[in-house]
Formats: C-alpha cells, sequence, structure tokens
C-alpha cells in the first residue's frame, strides 16, 4: 500500500471509531461526566472544605489535575479494550486481516480511536472542573504531552488485554481488579508527603503516581517526583508497549489460527 | 497466467490436528474453480491461509505471481473473501459496512462510497445502505457479504460455501451474478456443498479429504470418470414390482417412477425395448441428481481410512 493509501485506511479505523463511541455516548461520555461532577462536589466542594490546603493549594484545586487524568486513563482504555474485543468477538477482526493494511496502521488506528475518546472525556471533565474551580496551567505544553502520552500508554495496554481475553468477563476483569486500584492509589485525591515512608516507596512502584504528578506539575506547578524522570519513564514504557503491541498483531496472537 | 499458486501447503493447529497434508494446486485467471469436500476436510483452512486468517505451518501461496509471505499487500489487494459465517458488525449499517471495508484498502472516501453503492445496488441492497445489518435476512446477509468482497474489485473472488442456508430462487439469481463476473474476467473459487452448484458453474474442480488433494481436474473430466449413469422414468401405468433387464439395474422408487442405472458401454435403446416388452410405458425421463454427488461420495469413500481430520 502506498503512503497515501495507508494513511485513508488509518482515518478509516479512527473514523470508525469515534462514530462507534459517539453513537453510544449515553454510556461512553455521559458517565464519566455524571462521575466526574459527583467527585467535584462531594470531594471538592463538602469533604475538601474541611480538608484545607494541600501543597500549597485548596483541596478542590489539588485534585482535580488527577481527576481529569483518572477520566483520561479509564476511557483510553475501556475504549480500546470493548473495541477490539467486540470486532474480535463478532469476527469483524477478519474485514481488517483479509486487507492489505499493515499491522502498524491497524494498531494505530485503534490507539488513536482511545486517544480521541480519553481527550474528549479529558475535555468534558476539564470543563465540568471550571465550574468549581480556576485552571490556568503553569506549563501548557507539558500538560498537552502528558495527557496525550497517558493516553496513548493506556490505550496500548487495553489493547493488550483484548488480544489475550477470550471472554467479556476478561475485559472487566483489568479495570476492576488493576486499574480502577492503581488510580485511587494513584496520588489523585493525596499528595505522597502526607504518607509514611513506608507507603510512600510503595506507592512510587505505581506508574501511575507519575503521569497524575507530571500532569498536576503541569497545571499547577507542584509534584511529589521527579517530572523529567517521570516523563522519560512514560515515553520509554509507552515506546515498549507500542513495540510489544505491533509483534502481538504481527503474530496474529488472539486473532489468527 | 495462474491467478492462485498453492505449493505444499500444510497446517497442523496446536491441538495437533493436521488439517492440511502438502497440498498442491493451481488456479488459472478467469477460471470458475471449485473446492470440494465433506466437512473438516481442509477447505476452510485452505481459504483461510489464502485470506491470511490462518497461518499455514508450511508452504507457499502466490497470487498473480506475489507471494503472499514476501508481498502480502500487493497479493491481499488482488483478493476478495466471502466467508463461510457472517463477519460483519451486526449494529453497523449496511452501507457504513461496504464504504468502511474499501477504506481498509486505501479506497479514498468519495470513490469508495461511488464503488459501494454499485455493488450495492447490484445485489439489491442499496434500499437496505441505512438499515443495521443485523435488521437484514440470511440471504441479505450473505449478499452484503459479496459486496463487502467485491467493493475494492479484486481480482480472484474467493466464496466459501455463498449459498448455504440460502433459498432456491436467491441461489440461482447468486449463481448468475456469480457467471456475470466470471465472464468480466473475474476469477472465482467456491466451496460448496451443493455440488449441483459446482456442476452448473465451475469448469475445473478439486477434491479435498483428510488434507489431501484427491481428485484436481476439469469439471468434463472427473463427469467421464462416472461409469454408470443414473435415469429417473415416470411411467403412463403404475406398476406393482420392478422389471427385471438384462445388463440394468432397476429399482422401483413408486408404483410409477423406476430408477434405472445404465452403464457407459450400454445404449439407451436397449432400455426401452426391454421396457416395452413388459408392456410399460414410459411419459418422461430425466438425469438423476447428481451425477457430481455419486463420484464424490465414491473418491472420498475410497479415502476414509478413518484418520483424524479438520
Amino acid at each position: 500500500m502506498s503512503l497515501q493509501e495507508q494513511w485513508v485506511a488509518f482515518l478509516t479505523i479512527l473514523t470508525k471509531e469515534i462514530r462507534r463511541f459517539l453513537r453510544i455516548w449515553p454510556q461512553t461520555l455521559l458517565p464519566p461526566a455524571i462521575t466526574m461532577a459527583l467527585y467535584f462536589v462531594i470531594f471538592g466542594n463538602l469533604i475538601g472544605s474541611r480538608v484545607g490546603e494541600v501543597g500549597g493549594f485548596d483541596y478542590m484545586q489539588y485534585i482535580v489535575p488527577g481527576l481529569i487524568m483518572m477520566s483520561v486513563i479509564q476511557n483510553s482504555y475501556g475504549n480500546v479494550v470493548s473495541s477490539f474485543f467486540g470486532t474480535k468477538f463478532q469476527h469483524s477482526i477478519e474485514e481488517m486481516l483479509v486487507s492489505p493494511m499493515s499491522s502498524l496502521v491497524i494498531l494505530s488506528g485503534f490507539v488513536a480511536g482511545g486517544v480521541a475518546r480519553g481527550l474528549a472525556v479529558g475535555a468534558i471533565v476539564t470543563c465540568l472542573a471550571l465550574f468549581f474551580t480556576d485552571l490556568r496551567p503553569e506549563h501548557l505544553w507539558l500538560t498537552l504531552l502528558v495527557v496525550l502520552l497517558t493516553s496513548v500508554l493506556f490505550s496500548l495496554a487495553g489493547f493488550i488485554n483484548a488480544i489475550f481475553a477470550n471472554s467479556f468477563d476478561d475485559i472487566s476483569i483489568i479495570p476492576t481488579f488493576v486499574l480502577t486500584p492503581l488510580t485511587y492509589l494513584g496520588g489523585v485525591f493525596y499528595s505522597l508527603d502526607q504518607l509514611s515512608e513506608f507507603w510512600r516507596g510503595v506507592s512510587l512502584l505505581n506508574p501511575v503516581v507519575y503521569m497524575v504528578n507530571t500532569f498536576r506539575y503541569g497545571i499547577l506547578g507542584v509534584s511529589d517526583v521527579n517530572v523529567w524522570i517521570s516523563l522519560g519513564a512514560i515515553i520509554t514504557i509507552t515506546a515498549g508497549m507500542f513495540c510489544f503491541c505491533l509483534w502481538l498483531l504481527q503474530r496474529g496472537v488472539g486473532i489468527r489460527h | 497466467m495462474t491467478a492462485l499458486s498453492i505449493r505444499h501447503l500444510s497446517k497442523t493447529y496446536a491441538s495437533g490436528v493436521q488439517a492440511l497434508r502438502d497440498i498442491s494446486l493451481d488456479v488459472e485467471k478467469g477460471e470458475f474453480f471449485a473446492l470440494l469436500g465433506p466437512n473438516g476436510a481442509g477447505k476452510s483452512t485452505t481459504i483461510g491461509i489464502v485470506s491470511s486468517l490462518v497461518n499455514a505451518t508450511q508452504g507457499e501461496v502466490t497470487v498473480f505471481g506475489h507471494s503472499l509471505e514476501r508481498e502480502r499487500g500487493l497479493a491481499k489487494k488482488l483478493i476478495g473473501v466471502v466467508p463461510q459465517e457472517f463477519n460483519f458488525n451486526q449494529f453497523e449499517k449496511v452501507g457504513d459496512i461496504v464504504v468502511t471495508q474499501a477504506g481498509f484498502y486505501g479506497i479514498p472516501r468519495a470513490r469508495a462510497l461511488q464503488q459501494a453503492e454499485k455493488y450495492l445496488r447490484k445485489l439489491g441492497l442499496w434500499e437496505k445502505r441505512n438499515s443495521q445489518a443485523r435488521q437484514l435476512s440470511g440471504g441479505m446477509k450473505r449478499r452484503l457479504m459479496i459486496a463487502r468482497a467485491l467493493v475494492h474489485e479484486p481480482e480472484l473472488l474467493i466464496l466459501d460455501e455463498p449459498t448455504a442456508g440460502v433459498d432456491i430462487e436467491l441461489r440461482r439469481s447468486m449463481w448468475d451474478f456469480l457467471t456475470e463476473l466470471n465472464g468480466q474476467g473475474k476469477t472465482i473459487i467456491l466451496t460448496t456443498h451443493y455440488l449441483e452448484e459446482a456442476e452448473s458453474l465451475c469448469r475445473r474442480i478439486a477434491i479435498i479429504d483428510h488434507g489431501t488433494i484427491v481428485e484436481n481436474t476439469d469439471m468434463k473430466s472427473l463427469l467421464e470418470k462416472l461409469q454408470v449413469e443414473t435415469f429417473i422414468l415416470d411411467l403412463a401405468q403404475p406398476v406393482s414390482a420392478a422389471p427385471v433387464l438384462n445388463g440394468f439395474e432397476v429399482r422401483l422408487r413408486d408404483a410409477r417412477t423406476l430408477e434405472v442405472a445404465v452403464p457407459k458401454t450400454e445404449a439407451l435403446n436397449s432400455v426401452f425395448q426391454q421396457l416395452a416388452a413388459h408392456d410399460i410405458s414410459v411419459m418422461s425421463m430425466r438425469n438423476k441428481a447428481n451425477r457430481l454427488e455419486e463420484l464424490f461420495l465414491r473418491l472420498v469413500e475410497r479415502n476414509l481410512p478413518g484418520e483424524a481430520s479438520a
């Protein structure tokens, strides 16, 4: 396929993915908006007013970056895992496998779809947050870069989950038992400085901590970890996962006999 | 030119089942080719490998001279596949399914829309373009898969049991459509359970059983291998028992119908002479369907070693 044909094929998958999550917006865009609005009201307003300042910011301001990142993570992952597993389940993956599209185009298309939903939900949550607090990014480009990279990383994670999944149970186990604990314990609601030495050490093993804190640094200018090391780690892990996904697709793991 | 060349193709599944055992096959450009075999013979595995849905254990496939291994993109562009099972998103609209498939082949949207309209109209689905695929009847879904397979104008069309579960009228119209496509120069390979279908449409035929090709020849030569042809005779008056005819095997199907097996070496005149001697008049006569079926069963029975198949 020529470069132009590959571009058309990539746009076809991306458009298909965007159309899919827009068509089922009550399942994809509305729930995170409602959940995050509740977080803002309950944790930010009602409880937050009694917590006081964290890291020099009022509690609402402190948790908003983490909550935006949480919604981006969950939706990027959720979009790819459900969409790719759905194509496997209905065998419509065969439409792509018989075509001359390369594995790179297929993977990029699904990841771009996950990023599109992650960023769309992130934008909705950001707009909602503006009703509760003032948001003026300290480092705009870093904020955009880290949210994009995180979205790509979790889209890839969702892709790996879908490749190995054999049932609908398999695509809900990881989000429920791995992703949710990692995000809730990823420094969204608290600063690592508030933890004991032991739990701080344990928290530093959680990759979500680095993403949330780098994003928070981009918006508020404060972080519990070194943002440049975090950024390097995110880029390295994303690149590694991308190569792994490409290898899985080329070998046909989970999709070809 | 050879449209499809298969060389020493083998497939052993992870379960250990050996589905294909060193098969080789050539299909020439413009041919209408049938691949026949009983369930689990290896037909779908062969098609799966050619359409890149199954990884071969060994062997090589080339499509119009392009290796499926080394020039995958070029080879795949030339193939259109209509699978046995429905494999589209049931919740998508009919038009979107076909246009999206064109996009997967790198066809820009404006041209994809034209191509989709052309084939949806040809297959009588244009009025359903805005319906969800799940709302279509079984026959319409099968036609949708044909439209989808043709949208990028492939040179080689592969159909895996395209008329399974389709009513007779629709089956006939699909035969006409496929014959028209073949007439336009497209090479067509089909697998089918309906041997009548293969006999009516295909000029060449391969029979696969237990993962090996047991016959690969043109239809005429294959049918010539039949040493006996069976005829059905409708009688003017009922008879109580099958008459004994010298040199022919006769069976009474019902009081007014006889089934007579005629060896290729004997003339039909002899049958009528002997029936006249028994005072039996024949009102009409027809060939028993299906000649190919008889041969197929003989070839497959000959190859029944009791081995595992996929």
